[in-house]
């Protein structure tokens, strides 16, 4: 493995590199590609913070606990609540920054405020050719030229590696509120969590457990409005609603789909329009389902080997097979296939980004297990 | 401005290319007698005019397929347009394009609640996309100063902002998907209303790609349900420096407005005179907006004004009533307009890191007084995009040279700060040649990279973005 500690290490490493190469964040994200692994975690630090500005600058490596940490020391934090894999994978290591950008990893939150890729805004990094490039800066608002930014936000290292990464971050809010409401079934959970977010009350969660049975919405801001916000909501669903106890666990078990974690079979990543949900749900004939992102975000878990986008034809959006067996990698794909025209799009970017075609070789196939 | 000298080539073939176009579209979408065509010689940058070869006025994706397939067969450059409101030149012609102009397509396609999405023609106007739904209690966010005019088309081009970005994010953040069509004529769908790219995210790069990637005929946006309420205060300081540090702390404390907008004394007199909104007069003034039901509003603007006591204020006023609050508002959106009553003006528009807008805008200063020429501030203070807007004479010889001069030394001042030449008017042709002042070759290489993907003939508008000399080489091997 090979961990430089300089951008321009990387950018020889790069240049030098006679095969493909694996580039790896933390490692924590199931990513395991063909050749020799080149990892960022040496790239460390926050370089710059102004808490008055909503912006931090950080290389590619730091660890997310880090940048939460020096966040929360100022009451803030990075809104889009990145989701950590190590418990569904049952991964080892350390979540860097720039496995998260790289990834477009989100949260719950992601409905409310955007993924990742809404908060990035400049990244630097060194293209397949070994060549060190910056796109978009550390302000909020920039349209200087293309968004690099969002095409290298879940480019999963196909593009080039990143060194540094500039992020919007938000303060943490007083107080937040849980709210559950029993469900029938994926309609009706959906039902309630559409007509939810569709109100002036700025839910920041929507999601459904069936095996628990209830919906969970979320409202967070100032003490008054939260309790505020919370009372109109129950009466907007003309529902009834318990307030949760421990809201934090429950949004992170969400994040993190705990309900899978020592649950055997294949887990899917199915991102439809959230009335779509439930037909994802009874198309899937799944083993277990977790619903987020009001049920835009629905994730299966299926017996070994199941081709759930088969399934799941005549539905838009896109399924990602995030645990499997490599077999199981290699015979479904991990990546939703594109239509033709953005097929040719998409490879004709990486072609450019990557002409030797070195970097994450074989992503497709060895998202490992 | 140098532009690209016009193809002879191409002029010869006018009547041809004409037939061709008269073929696939109807009779009266396809303009080519030249004192019609003067129509399009310009956008909002009105300083630069060139009336184009043929304008074309399609209804469908369909016929813009046919349009951009033809056009790419005789290779004839193609300059997408929206309603024409660009302020950095996006949509000027060169003497040998076509003029591709999207007014006619202006349908919603599809709204949806449950699913908070509205699937719009691009044509269609800003403000008309939120006059689609708001009587069903919704709206589209992203809110240009010229969302009365200007058209989706040119918002997803542009990836345009607006007063509002600091709560709701930018055109980017609140487009889900488009149909657009590839130089070639190949329509492609790239998102839609599920969130995140299956594969790389193309939707990123188009938007703010100004029209040389394809052109956008219809986008899937997000809609939000409007807040129970919303109510403007207004806080008058004694300088700017005063008023920059008073954001840094109200941002600081967690408040988190979902507009904070300054202007300077020059502005507050131009916008008060045109819209009567009862602006206090003094040195620096601050419209920070916040939302929610009433007790919700009354808490935040609380401890916002207790923010801004520290700050001795001159002037704290809230809007009292709707209409007020209106007022208030109408003001600082005309804000181009209300200066462009009393004098030629150029509107810059760089970003900079909100801690250093005292430093910014007295460099500003000197630099007014450098050059003798007149500058008003007007600016989304929350995120750090200014707008300085310089005052010129354009009767008067030199004047425009004079004032582009000092308007890009404020704008590499932006760079130089940590900032950006442009927040969310786009480079255009008018900060095309600053470019290399932010990015390095490397850089600007692989932002080319990706149009060369998506129109290796680089004929979608394509004399803007690049400075000419870094494009060059690919124009000239394409042609």
């Amino acid at each position: 493995m090979m961990t430089p500690e300089t951008e321009e290490q990387v950018a020889e490493a790069i240049r030098d590199a006679k095969g493909p190469m694996a580039i790896q964040g933390g490692g924590t994200r199931g990513v395991a590609c063909d050749g020799k692994t080149l990892s960022i975690a040496g790239l460390k630090g926050v370089t710059l913070y102004e808490p008055g500005a909503l912006t931090l600058v950080a290389r590619a490596g730091t660890p997310v606990a880090e940048i939460e940490a020096v966040l929360a020391e100022q009451g803030q934090r990075l809104a889009f609540e990145p989701m950590d894999h190590r418990g569904i994978l049952g991964s080892a290591g350390n979540p860097t920054i720039g496995g998260v950008v790289a990834a477009n990893i989100s949260g719950p939150r992601r409905i409310q405020v955007g993924a990742a890729r809404d908060f990035a805004l400049g990244v630097r990094f060194v293209d397949g050719t070994g060549a060190i490039v910056k796109n978009g800066g550390r302000v909020m608002k920039n349209v200087t030229g293309y968004d690099l930014v969002k095409l290298f936000s879940g480019s999963w290292g196909r593009l080039g590696v990143l060194t540094e990464v500039s992020l919007k971050v938000l303060p943490i809010p007083e107080t937040s509120a849980t709210l559950f409401i029993d469900a029938a079934d994926a309609t009706d959970a959906v039902g309630v969590m559409t007509q939810a977010m569709a109100s002036a009350f700025d839910v920041s969660g929507a999601a459904y457990d069936p095996a628990a049975g209830h919906v969970a919405l979320r409202v967070e801001g100032f003490t008054g409005s939260v309790a505020y916000r919370a009372e109109a909501l129950r009466r907007h669903i003309k529902r009834d609603a318990v307030q949760a106890k421990d809201g934090e666990a429950i949004w992170q078990d969400i994040r993190d789909v705990a309900p899978f974690h020592n649950a055997a079979g294949d887990v899917w990543r199915v991102s439809v329009k959230p009335t779509d949900g439930p037909a994802v749900v009874t198309a899937a004939e799944a083993d277990g389902a977790l619903l987020d992102w009001s049920g835009g975000l629905v994730w299966v878990r299926t017996s070994e080997g199941t081709d759930l986008r088969a399934k799941l034809a005549g539905i838009e959006g896109h399924a990602t097979l995030i645990r499997a067996s490599a077999d199981t990698k290699a015979r479904l794909g991990v990546f939703q296939p594109e239509v033709a025209a953005v097929a040719a799009l998409t490879a004709g970017v990486r072609k450019k980004f990557d002409p030797r075609g070195i970097l994450n070789v074989g992503i497709d196939r060895l998202l490992a297990a | 401005m140098d532009m690209p000298i016009p193809n002879p080539e191409i002029l010869l073939r006018k009547g041809r290319v004409v037939e061709r176009l008269q073929a696939v579209l109807p009779v009266d979408a396809v303009i080519f007698d030249e004192a019609e065509t003067r129509a399009y010689e310009c956008d909002a940058l009105t300083a630069y005019r060139c009336p184009p070869m043929v304008a074309v006025l399609p209804s469908s994706t369909q016929e813009v397929a046919n349009i951009l397939r033809i056009c790419h067969e005789e290779g004839v450059p193609v300059v997408p347009r929206g309603s024409g409101t660009s302020l950095a030149g996006g949509a000027l012609p060169t003497a040998d394009c076509v003029i591709l102009g999207v007014a006619r397509m202006n349908d919603v396609i599809e709204t949806d609640y449950a699913n908070r999405i509205i699937r719009v023609q691009s044509g269609r106007t800003n403000l008309s996309v939120t006059g689609a739904v708001e009587a069903d209690g919704f709206f589209y966010a992203p809110d240009p100063s010229s969302q009365l005019a200007c058209a989706i088309a040119g918002n997803v081009a542009m990836n345009s902002g607006g007063a509002h970005c600091l709560k709701y994010g930018v055109t980017t953040n609140n487009l889900m998907g488009v149909t657009m069509v590839q130089m070639d004529g190949t329509i492609v769908e790239i998102g839609g209303a599920h969130l995140d790219a299956a594969g790389l995210d193309l939707l990123g790069v188009i938007c703010g790609s100004e029209g040389q990637l394809g052109v956008v005929t219809e986008a899937t946006l997000r809609i939000l349900h409007k807040p129970e309420g919303a109510r403007p205060v207004l806080m008058g300081f004694g300088s700017a420096e005063v008023a920059g540090a008073c954001v840094a702390d109200i941002i600081k404390a967690g408040v988190l407005p979902v507009a904070i907008e300054f202007m300077d004394r020059m502005l507050i007199e131009v916008c008060e005179d045109f819209a009567g909104a009862g602006y206090p007069m003094c040195e620096a003034l601050l419209i920070v907006e916040v939302e929610g039901a009433d007790p919700e509003i009354d808490h935040q603007l609380g401890l916002i004004k207790e923010i801004a006591a520290k700050h001795d204020p001159v002037a704290v006023q809230e809007a009292e009533s709707a209409e007020q609050a209106g007022r208030i508002w109408a003001g600082r959106k005309a804000a181009f307009s209300a200066i462009g009553r009393i004098n030629d003006y150029m509107c810059l528009d760089g970003t900079i890191p909100v801690s250093e807008l005292p430093y910014v805008l007295r460099r500003i200063e000197e630099m007014s007084k450098h050059y003798g020429l007149a500058v008003g501030n007007v600016f989304h203070a929350g995120d750090g995009n200014m707008h300085p807007l310089i005052c010129y004479d354009a009767n008067k010889p030199g004047d425009l040279e004079i004032c582009e001069e000092f308007g890009a030394e404020v704008l590499k001042l932006c760079v130089e700060v940590g900032g950006c030449l442009t927040g969310e008017h786009g480079v255009g042709i008018e900060k095309r040649d600053l470019m290399t002042h932010q990015y390095a070759p490397a850089d600007l290489e692989a932002q080319m990279a990706v149009k060369d993907v998506f129109d290796p003939g680089w004929l979608l508008n394509p004399a803007k973005v690049f400075p000419l000399a870094v494009s060059d080489p690919r124009r000239i091997a394409a042609e």
